[in-house]
């Protein structure tokens, strides 16, 4: 099966199985769960990241997208019908005894919204990572985020060997509001994208409404004067 | 590796913010309409139930439920769940450990919009537990953001 994602990873199968996590035996009550999503092109970085600070090698779950004109896969499952096959990598992190931070990756291409709109609910907020090779990538991720009032920080993969471009600069190429966070980080390390997620979560609590003084949820996304 | 600050890179991008409205997230029938495939059409296009069903909810099957044998006559709505016995019954050998909703699909290789119909039948046959998220539905809360906060700090 062809995957919309480009990686090809193996990824665990039925059966296999790394060791469960206690809270997974006690059926009597479950931990409280949250997510985070990230997102941006092909190839950015996303499974990386994921896999940087995940507690289980990350798995890989699909959705297929029936669309009438868009022929990228034709399996033979679906006969006369095209289909495309949105794959999503996720992980989790076992933070308390009864708190799991799931992370989502998925590409960034408008013709996945569908997808997101069902992934983003109830999330803490997104990860947008940006290739600056590939700047275009991440712009379907942004514009979603931007209108959508989900808290997002943008998160630079930099690839060594490549242009090293200064934060301030990818803003401006983004054309980022100056309270979107943009950090230049490395996805293969865990101290970067723990950090990428310490920035995230900061930002969403920023944001979120409840403190004396705090800008409503939409702050940084209205007009926003540069 | 330079690290000289290159020029901006190009091209620049025009916010959002900036443009015509975008299409606002929250659903809408493009997902159904786009997400119903063969499996689903057994369903005559049925994808919502009583159940909270996101990708991150916990679903269990207590080893004392219902068993994972109910028979072609078993009470129930008589979803997918009971026409597709051999999928519903790995759900619910699956979930003998708690998983989240995609950690069933992953594990299964199954797309996550027929599992969730699957689990979604079982849960309405009382087959399988579905676990509340923990906090209030929505956007977390800030108590909830300041505990990942500070697990995250701790990793
Ligand atoms: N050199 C380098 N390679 C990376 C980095 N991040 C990811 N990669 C590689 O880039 C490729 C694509 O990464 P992947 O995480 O699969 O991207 P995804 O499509 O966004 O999930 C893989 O071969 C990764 O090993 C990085 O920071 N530096
Ligand atoms: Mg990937």
């Amino acid at each position: 099966m062809d995957y919309a994602d480009s990686d090809t990873s193996p990824h665990a199968s039925a059966g296999e199985e790394e060791g469960a996590a206690s809270w997974q035996t006690d059926l009597s009550r479950a931990p409280a769960a949250t997510k985070i999503v990230i997102a941006g092109g092909f190839g950015v970085g996303k499974t990386t990241f994921v896999g940087s600070v995940s507690e289980i090698t990350p798995l890989r779950t699909e959705a297929v997208m029936t669309s009438a004109g868009e022929g990228v896969d034709d399996p033979a499952e679906v006969p006369g019908k095209s289909t495309t096959t949105v794959a999503m990598d996720f992980g989790r992190i076992t933070l308390e005894a009864d708190l799991v931070l799931y992370l989502f990756g998925t590409p960034g291409q408008k013709r996945f919204w569908f997808m997101w709109d069902d992934l983003v609910r109830g999330a803490i907020g997104a990860v947008v990572m940006v290739d600056t090779r590939r700047l275009t990538d991440c712009f379907p991720a942004l514009d979603y985020f931007e209108s959508g009032g989900l808290p997002y920080v943008v998160a630079v993969n930099h690839f060594e060997g490549t242009p090293r471009h200064e934060a301030e600069a990818v803003r401006e190429a983004l054309a980022l509001a100056p309270d979107v966070p943009v950090l230049i980080m490395d996805a293969r390390q865990r101290i970067s994208v723990v950090e990428t997620l310490l920035t995230l979560v900061g930002r969403a609590l920023e944001v979120s409404p409840g403190l004396p003084g705090a800008p409503s949820v939409r702050a940084g996304h209205g007009v926003n004067p540069a | 590796m330079t690290t000289a600050a290159a020029a901006p890179p190009a091209p620049r991008r025009v916010p959002a913010r900036a443009r015509a409205a975008v299409p606002r997230q929250g659903g809408g029938p493009a997902i159904r309409r786009s997400a119903r495939v063969r499996p689903y059409s057994l369903t005559g296009g049925r994808t919502r139930f009583g159940h909270v069903l996101l990708v991150e909810t916990f679903v269990g099957a207590p080893a004392a439920s219902p068993g994972a044998e109910p028979g072609p006559d078993a009470p129930g709505p008589g979803g997918l769940a009971s026409r597709v016995l051999p999928e519903a019954r790995a759900i619910v050998g699956l979930c003998r450990r708690l998983r989240s909703v995609a950690e069933v699909a992953a594990l299964l290789k199954m797309p996550l919009g027929v599992v969730r119909v699957l689990i979604g039948d079982l849960a309405d046959q009382g087959r399988i537990r579905v676990y509340g998220s923990g906090h209030t539905p929505g956007r977390p809360d800030r108590a909830l953001l300041e505990r990942v906060l500070s697990g995250l700090r701790r990793l």
